[in-house]
């Protein structure tokens, strides 16, 4: 036995450090995480930590600034432009979400009914999220343009208006447009993804329920959107985190006017730190959006939470 | 609230109908549901949705082959149709403008940063679902936080960084930044991608002595083409909708992509200009629509994907 053992010793030494890293779980994973990492670090890590130091400095382009507190805070605190930039977002982003939320639902329920050309009309559905932003946003410049716009043309020939309407210059009017070229935007977004929610859901629950006597509304009231309640949250969660950070509709259609009347806190800092320069001012901008996405994301999250833990799922 | 009225009459007749042998499972209960009901609660709703979802697109598509006198002239002609389409402003903007250039750096920048980030994603999220190293559910968390984290606030700070390495207004200050908006996304579609496939076969190949490299190359990728497929199709379309960080990296026209240069250098103060940039916004989401043709499926379980967890 142990002249045995005595002999099997000398083959170990083989198995060198080398061969141990190779099949090393840890060891191998730092490679395979390195590229991801790599780019996420460098590029969003970074960046975002930078971003909270900019806000705390009087940088300017190209000058890096010296640390000064909370000025550019206080500064913002008492400028009216950015009061009104936050109530604007606030006011794009509960419109548009709310109105992108019913609506969205409402298609997806369409959708999910017996139709035919069902495959073409949903595909069909999608296409104004598939066409780059920007393009769109120019699409709905010339509509909304206010001496050729077709849409007051139309109007004005079924006689409810008199004269042009004044979409993009008026300062309501032109929160009304770029609201509805939001919404234009996301409804097949959410109608698609809603629609993938409820396709899961088991007809014969509806069957079921309607030979216990539910009517179409107690249906949709106590089965579908309580199975849907954890696709909404998610769903509405990116709806608001891209409504709130947007970008691309407000600088195409109105860059901020008439009179800052469309400006997001997103164009305002593009604004201050691109064109003005004040790379602190805009990055104190930046900044101040963190705890209204956090508080956003918190929102949603404990609603799916609370809507498992009632349903009896396990908290995974 | 219109179904659920019109549903209520038709109830009882519905707990009567539904014994019937007659039933067709196929339809489901939708047989209790007669023809004018369904104009009014399905069909009119949806066509005007429809409608209103398609018709810039219409109007897009149809200024852009107008002539510039029936462009403004509203009354004269009716603007809903036109019958002597012209080709001059897809001409002028193929010919008279650096629209093909632009057009090309787009292609090359979303290639580019889509390869580099199905890349890296492929390879993070094999790591996250089956290597399951120390903390891997930490990183997976930290990936899902990084999809939260909106460009619009990182631009300002991205700005500084792209000038510090010297990548201010070339190509690479997109190709290397776009990636940290792909990349949490795809890592978070191929991880559910890689779930799906079964254990077994992995722990087959390690006892036949293949490498984790050659498990990942040989068996995991070839198994999960439709979601490489998928995550490339989104990738692409995100690269090629990016606007922020276009804007603000690059300042010479002839690096431009197509939404800014469009924005930036194809607005002038023409008042016919309108022909050239419909055209233009046309063309530009041609490559997208054709790409989006050919893979609706692939699209769609992509979008929904990376919504379920």
């Amino acid at each position: 036995m142990a002249i045995a053992l005595d002999q099997a010793k000398p083959g170990y030494p083989d198995v060198t450090t080398w061969d141990r890293l190779k099949t090393n779980k840890n060891w191998l994973a730092i490679w395979f995480m390195l590229p991801a990492a790599a780019f996420l670090i460098l590029f969003l890590a970074y960046p975002l930590g930078l971003g909270v130091w900019l806000s705390f400095t009087d940088a300017r382009i190209g000058r890096s600034g010296i640390f000064v507190g909370l000025e550019n805070y206080e500064w913002l605190w008492d400028d009216s432009t950015f009061w009104l930039s936050v109530f604007n977002t606030l006011l794009y982003t509960i419109v548009a979400s709310t109105v992108k939320f019913a609506v969205g639902l409402y298609l997806a329920l369409l959708l999910n009914e017996r139709l035919p050309f069902k495959a073409i009309i949903r595909a069909v559905v999608l296409v104004p999220f598939i066409v780059p932003t920007v393009l769109s946003a120019i699409a709905f410049w010339w509509l909304f343009d206010p001496q050729f716009s077709i849409i007051s043309w139309s109007l004005r020939k079924m006689h409810l208006i008199n004269e042009n309407i004044n979409f993009l210059g008026d300062i309501w009017n032109a929160r009304w447009s770029v609201i509805f070229a939001n919404i234009w935007r996301g409804v097949p977004f959410v109608a698609i993804t809603l629609l993938a929610g409820l396709q899961t859901v088991s007809p014969s629950l509806y069957e079921a329920a309607t030979i216990d006597g539910a009517t179409p509304w107690q249906n949709f009231r106590y089965i579908t959107y309580p199975l849907l309640t954890p696709i909404i949250a998610v769903v509405m969660t990116f709806s608001v985190l891209f409504t709130f950070t947007d970008f691309q509709l407000i600088w195409v259609m109105t860059r901020g006017g008439p009179v800052n009347a469309t400006h997001l806190m997103a164009t305002l800092s593009y604004q201050r730190a691109i064109l003005g320069g004040q790379l602190g001012e805009g990055a104190a901008i930046s900044t101040a959006m963190i705890p209204f996405l956090l508080a956003a994301i918190l929102v949603s999250w404990f609603g799916l939470q609370r809507r498992k833990w009632q349903q009896g799922e396990s908290n995974d | 609230m219109t179904d659920a009225l019109a549903g209520k009459a038709a109830d009882p007749k519905a707990i009567l109908t539904g014994s019937s042998p007659i039933a067709d499972d196929t339809e489901g209960m939708s047989y209790l549901q007669r023809l004018p009901r369904r104009l009014v609660t399905l069909y009119l709703p949806l066509s005007i949705i429809l409608l209103v979802l398609l018709f810039p697109f219409y109007w897009m598509a149809l200024t852009s082959i107008k002539p510039d006198n029936q462009l403004l002239d509203l009354d004269t002609y009716s603007p809903f149709w036109t019958w002597n389409p012209t080709f001059k402003h897809i001409y002028k903007l193929l010919f008279e403008t650096d629209y093909p250039i632009w057009l090309w750096n787009t292609m090359l920048v979303a290639v580019c940063a889509t390869a580099l980030s199905i890349i890296a994603s492929v390879l993070a999220a094999y790591a996250i679902v089956r290597l399951r190293y120390k903390g891997a559910q930490w990183v997976g968390g930290a990936i899902f936080l990084a999809y939260l984290v909106p460009p619009s606030i990182l631009f300002i700070p991205l700005s500084t960084v792209v000038f510090q390495y010297g990548l201010f207004d070339t190509p690479f200050a997109l190709i290397l930044t776009y990636p940290t908006i792909l990349i949490p996304f795809s890592t978070w579609l191929l991880m559910g991608y890689f779930k799906t496939i079964p254990f077994e076969l992995e722990e087959c190949a390690l006892i036949d002595g293949a490498s984790r490299w050659q498990i990942l190359m040989r068996i995991v990728l070839p198994l999960a083409v439709p979601g490489l497929i998928s995550a490339f199709i989104f990738c692409f379309t995100l690269c090629w909708n990016e606007f922020i960080y276009a804007l603000t990296f690059i300042s010479s026209t002839q690096y431009k992509t197509v939404p800014v240069a469009i924005v930036t250098a194809l607005v002038d103060g023409d008042i016919y200009r309108w022909g050239s940039l419909m055209a233009g916004a046309m063309i530009g989401s041609l490559p997208l629509v054709i790409l989006y043709a050919f893979f609706v499926e692939h699209y769609v379980s992509a979008m929904t994907g990376a919504i379920k967890e």
